[in-house]
């Protein structure tokens, strides 16, 4: 009887936007839930970036580079959501059998990231708008923006490039077992200093400078900060519209490169064995 | 009556040796979790980058507004305080994570507790093991800034008795609240790991770890006097590098021997603290049905 009763499925580009939103949404939920996150969420970063502006103040440095700070600070949120809530997110599913599930079920793997980006971005933008009014709130951070729409620009596209790393990363935890948060735990420290996140980029030889921006957020905080902060240009890398015009190019290449990533880690997940194994 | 009979703590404690086996296989078994996940070169590696990468966030901030002026005193003052402060993370951080790991992810918590060991000692005991990892991580730190950014560390005048003492007793009183978090961490569900977190972050700002306590506002300040992590670091800077601690007057009013009877002062303060914090918090995770509780950390 229960077999029988009729059931409106979704297909294709629905059901595709329905996976979507499934997974976005205890993302958005677990936020309002689970409220001691939100507050360790933006405590820990606080602490670190009070800590980074009080090395500044001692060795007396210019003003401008504690607002670096700040919005270095808040930028971190966005790179945990994508070590811990998105690369690693298949091996905590892993974990706790969900994986399998995911496998199995009829919709796209690329969804439910897709998903899992929009919801972890929507969280975490919440998590580094607040980190930031803490920042000018504490530490008088003056931020005077000289192009909002260019500014928002080079936000949206460092979120689309950060997030489709995140999603290419997280194909290859497919295969990932205990490891999977050993890795995650060292790409912390390394990538905050390759990107810059508590000094600008400029700091660096050309090269390396150039090399680390691989990592979208290494351009895209160099661009905020050119546009958010009067002297912020004379410290910048590169010029803004080339920086953009390279977060487009990453744009394309990681959401591209995750797809492709998915479907062949996922079949060679499946051909190894790895998607229910377990070596913690 | 039943709680009482639960509890076979004091009786293990008696046994002859039993602590010292405790300590031996907690660190032994802390060893291989730490380790054994990857081949020892991958292992060796990942010991190394993050650490120095760490301590070259602070290197490139410092140069670039010095201009590479590695020799005025404040560089080593924050380089070996954030060496040394691998430390507390590693250690106090790390007996408290030893109940998370045991706990939810390899559910082995229950075991544990129904074998023959003294539970306090097993954390210390596997908090030992990441006392090792950590002592790798501050030696290749110290090393790096020697060799390549001049950290006026001259191996003949270093006060090596001082520093030996001091460090004992530093990471005594850092595992004594470690497991004293850790306690506390058996009570607590969702969002232990933001614990631990949150008191190193703290202890890492107002500790004077990579800044003199002078930074800080001064109605700030009273709170980095209260730690005692202030006074180990001050105490670990006189005597690897005295010359340049002196420099600094924060807490020029006190002699070593006062600073060294702080610290014994302090460690067997938060050994106290740290057995009773056990004592109660076991016994109430025990009542309450906490010790094979899963949240999904």
């Amino acid at each position: 009887m229960v077999l029988k009763a009729k059931v409106h499925k979704n297909t294709g580009l629905n059901l595709f936007v329905q996976t979507i939103i499934g997974r976005a949404y205890p993302r958005v939920v677990g936020l309002l839930r689970e409220r001691t996150w939100f507050f360790f969420d933006v405590l820990l970063p606080v602490i670190s970036v009070s800590a980074y502006v009080f090395i500044y103040r001692a060795i007396q440095a210019p003003d401008i580079y504690i607002g670096f700070v700040v919005m270095g600070g808040a930028m971190t949120a966005f790179w945990l959501n994508i070590l811990w809530a998105m690369s690693s997110q298949m091996y905590w599913e892993k974990e706790t059998g969900n994986l399998a599930l995911y496998i199995m079920a009829p919709n796209s793997l690329m969804a439910i990231l897709l998903g899992m980006a929009l919801g972890g971005l929507f969280a975490t933008s919440q998590r580094a708008l607040v980190i930031t009014l803490a920042g000018i709130f504490l530490f008088g951070v003056q931020i005077e923006v000289s192009n909002y729409l260019l500014l928002f620009a080079v936000f949206m596209l460092t979120m689309v490039a950060l997030y489709g790393l995140g999603m290419m990363t997280a194909s290859l935890f497919l295969l990932l077992n205990r490891e999977a948060w050993h890795f995650s735990n060292m790409a912390q420290e390394p990538i905050y200093l390759a990107s810059g996140f508590y000094f600008p980029i400029k700091s660096f030889d050309f090269w390396i400078a150039a090399s680390a921006s691989i990592i979208p957020l290494t351009l895209g905080l160099d661009a905020m900060r050119q546009l958010s902060f009067p002297g912020g240009p004379a410290l910048g890398f590169i010029d803004v519209n080339i920086e953009l015009a390279v977060l487009a190019l990453l744009s394309v290449a990681f959401l591209f490169g995750a797809k492709w990533l998915l479907g062949y880690m996922e079949r060679l997940a499946i051909r190894e064995g790895r998607l229910t194994d377990s070596r913690r | 009556m039943q709680a009482a009979q639960s509890v076979p703590t004091p009786a293990l404690a008696g046994e002859k040796g039993i602590i010292q086996r405790t300590l031996k296989s907690a660190a032994w078994l802390g060893w291989q979790i730490e380790s054994n996940w990857t081949d020892p070169l991958i292992f060796l590696i990942y010991s190394v980058i993050k650490p120095l990468a760490s301590a070259s966030i602070l290197v490139v901030m410092y140069s670039v507004i010095t201009g590479g002026n590695f020799e005025n005193p404040v560089f080593p003052y924050i380089y070996l305080g954030n060496a040394f402060y691998i430390y507390v993370a590693v250690v106090l951080n790390g007996v408290s994570w030893c109940v998370i790991e045991d706990r939810e992810q390899y559910r082995m918590l229950k075991y544990i507790y129904i074998a023959p060991v003294v539970i306090p000692f097993y954390l210390l005991g596997r908090g030992f093991a990441k006392f090792a990892f950590g002592s790798l991580a501050v030696f290749i730190t110290v090393t790096f800034g020697v060799l390549f950014l001049k950290v006026p560390l001259d191996l003949a005048l270093v006060d090596w008795p001082l520093f030996f003492l001091s460090l004992f007793l530093g990471i005594l009183m850092l595992a004594m609240m470690g497991l004293t978090l850790g306690s506390v961490v058996l009570l607590i569900v969702n969002n232990v790991y933001f614990v631990g977190e949150a008191v190193a972050g703290a202890l890492f700002l107002f500790s004077g770890a990579i800044f003199p306590l002078d930074v800080l506002p001064a109605w700030l300040r009273p709170i980095g006097y209260a730690m005692p992590i202030t006074y180990w670091l001050e105490l670990v800077r006189r005597a690897l590098i005295g010359s340049v601690a002196e420099t600094f007057q924060t807490l020029a009013g006190f002699s070593n021997g006062q600073l060294i009877a702080i610290l014994v002062g302090l460690t067997l303060l938060f050994t106290v603290i740290a057995f009773i914090t056990f004592r109660y918090c076991d016994h109430q995770a025990r009542e309450k049905g906490y010790i094979d509780r899963v949240t999904n950390f």
